[in-house]
């Protein structure tokens, strides 16, 4: 009986839980699609989400591209296709890897310094200072870090297939022997404009995802310091799964 | 003209007729109920302040008084009850939306909530720029005029919070709350974590911004030398509801059993110590909330 009772309590839990999101969701955008905008609080998120973020997206996406193309070379060659290597770096990189990679990255850099600074800002007081100050915090602080990310994330992800694409053609033209214009005419010929703009689509969902987790959590932190911690941790691990969890719902929409 | 002292004990009804005097209440809280789990914070509450007015909500540690602010303030819904100002129902609206209104609001935070990114005139000037869309020069000027008012000079304008200390803090933070020129102003424990000589300088600003700006004026504290200087009236709040409010001047001589204990400052009393922790009382669940 009380592992029924559990189960429905969790059950009831995670619905509320779901409901909050979505309401907190709804306002945000809300808050994003009308007047008045503060711009200057979305040049600096644009600022802080996308181009701070720009060397560790583009440090994995090299060794993501170069390590791909190793993989691809050696599972190839089992079923002699090692030429079609740059053709399958290229469809992973853009429908997969770089989308994915660069949210993850963003998950784990940005969704928790969104948590921490919204978390803190709740601790302090200065979100209730805002309401004082006739400003409404969902257009202050949650709708130019929403919009930031997902303008940011589809730039971050083209800088990632480019340098994940260029990573795979790094090794394969250094030690696999390729012919390097031959692998940029098999990428270029092959690669169709569906291939990346289902990647940009992912990388903007993923991107409101990253964001809005980490605006959630950090926005009804509560207990101080140690809240602001928890809030941290569940914005990350919540923007991860639901990363993983939104990816498969897309691919299977945009195959 | 002041009001006669009254003791309110056990139970309502409550002094709020007699404490406006027959004018429409400024601020008005009626039959206010907040319950957080189990626990009911607020039973009816009926506090109502006059247009000029200072009152002074004291009571002990989880006794309500920040609920009570942050319901009069917008920043919390009630349960039950309403909350009225210049006679009009703003229950519904969210504290951003009141402060929008005339009256306009204005508020001390009891740790200042300076926003730690932007400089000391930039805080200041904030609802100036950002809600008032004034000309960020003028608003600057505005700033510093106001930061001068509370004995800042120009050289700390361009400062962060983080570089000055708690008691220019909260000066800093009188600053922003009264620039735009407030009709009521909230105060929330405004000498918490000062010196007695820091805490005696942000009364006396206190007593002088609302003076000059001619507004009403309530506050929350349990430091009984603040509440006696900066109060026209005090109101003590226990149980969740006003136990019994006078004339500032009078409370020392107030027979009421919980105020005689308060300000005294002794354990032996009707006062049992601390209520015990508020769970979601410094959270607020807006989500749902509309």
């Amino acid at each position: 009986m009380n592992a029924v009772r559990a189960i429905g309590r969790s059950t009831l839990d995670l619905v509320r839980s779901a409901g909050a999101v979505a309401i907190f969701a709804g306002r945000g955008i809300g808050a994003a699609v009308s007047p008045p905008f503060f711009l200057r609080q979305l040049r600096r998120q644009v600022w802080m989400i996308g181009y701070t973020s720009l060397p560790a997206v583009g440090l994995t996406a090299v060794f993501t591209g170069a390590a791909l193309a190793l993989n691809i070379y050696t599972g190839g060659g089992r079923f002699n296709a090692e030429q079609i290597m740059p053709q399958i770096v290229a469809l992973g990189i853009t429908r997969e890897l770089g989308p994915v990679l660069a949210a993850l990255m963003l998950a784990g850099r940005v969704s928790a310094a969104i948590a921490a600074e919204i978390g803190a800002m709740r601790a302090t007081e200065q979100i209730d200072a805002l309401q004082t100050l006739s400003v409404d915090p969902y257009r202050y602080t949650i709708a130019p870090r929403l919009t930031a990310a997902v303008l940011a994330l589809p730039l971050l992800t083209v800088v990632a297939d480019i340098i994940g694409i260029a990573g795979g053609w790094l090794v394969s033209t250094a030690t696999l022997n390729f012919n390097g214009q031959v692998y940029v005419h098999n990428t270029w010929s092959f690669l169709t404009s569906g291939d990346v703009t289902s990647g940009l689509i992912k990388a903007a969902v993923f991107g409101f995802i990253v964001a809005l987790m980490g605006c959630y959590h950090g926005f009804f932190a509560s207990g101080g310091a140690r809240g602001v911690g928890r809030a941290t941790t569940n914005a990350v691990v919540s923007a991860y799964i639901l990363v993983f969890a939104s990816d498969y719902v897309m691919t299977s929409l945009l195959r | 003209m002041t009001p006669e002292p009254q003791t309110v004990q056990p139970s309502p009804p409550t002094p709020t007729a007699t404490a406006t005097r027959g004018l429409t209440p400024k601020l008005h809280l009626q039959g206010v109920t907040k319950t957080f789990g189990a626990r009911r914070v607020l039973d009816g509450v009926d506090i109502a302040v006059a247009p000029g007015r200072s009152l002074v909500i004291i009571g002990a540690s989880g006794q309500g008084k920040s609920v009570t602010l942050k319901i009069a303030v917008g920043l919390m819904r009630p349960d039950q009850g309403q909350v009225m100002v210049d006679g009009e129902d703003v229950t519904g609206m969210d504290a951003s939306d009141r402060a929008r209104r005339s009256p306009r609001f204005g508020m001390l935070f009891q740790g200042a909530a300076l926003f730690d990114s932007m400089r000391v005139w930039e805080n200041v000037a904030f609802r100036l720029v950002i809600a008032d869309k004034t000309p960020k020069r003028e608003a600057k000027d505005r700033a510093i005029e106001a930061l001068g008012r509370v004995g800042l000079t120009p050289e700390f304008a361009g400062l962060y919070p983080g570089e000055l200390s708690g008691g220019m803090q909260k000066r800093v933070g009188l600053a922003r709350a009264v620039v735009a020129h407030p009709d009521i102003l909230f105060f929330d424990e405004p000498t918490t974590g000062l010196d007695p000589i820091t805490s005696d300088v942000i009364n006396n600003l206190i007593i002088e911004e609302v003076k000059r700006l001619g507004c009403t004026a309530i506050s929350i504290t349990h430091d009984m030398t603040s509440a006696r200087k900066i109060g026209d009236e005090i109101a003590m709040l226990h149980g969740g509801r006003i136990v019994w409010r006078g004339d500032a001047k009078t409370i020392d001589d107030a027979e009421n059993a919980y105020v005689r204990q308060f300000i005294n400052g002794v354990a032996e009393g009707p006062i049992t110590g601390d209520a015990g922790p508020v769970r979601g009382a410094s959270r607020r669940p807006r989500v749902g909330a509309g």
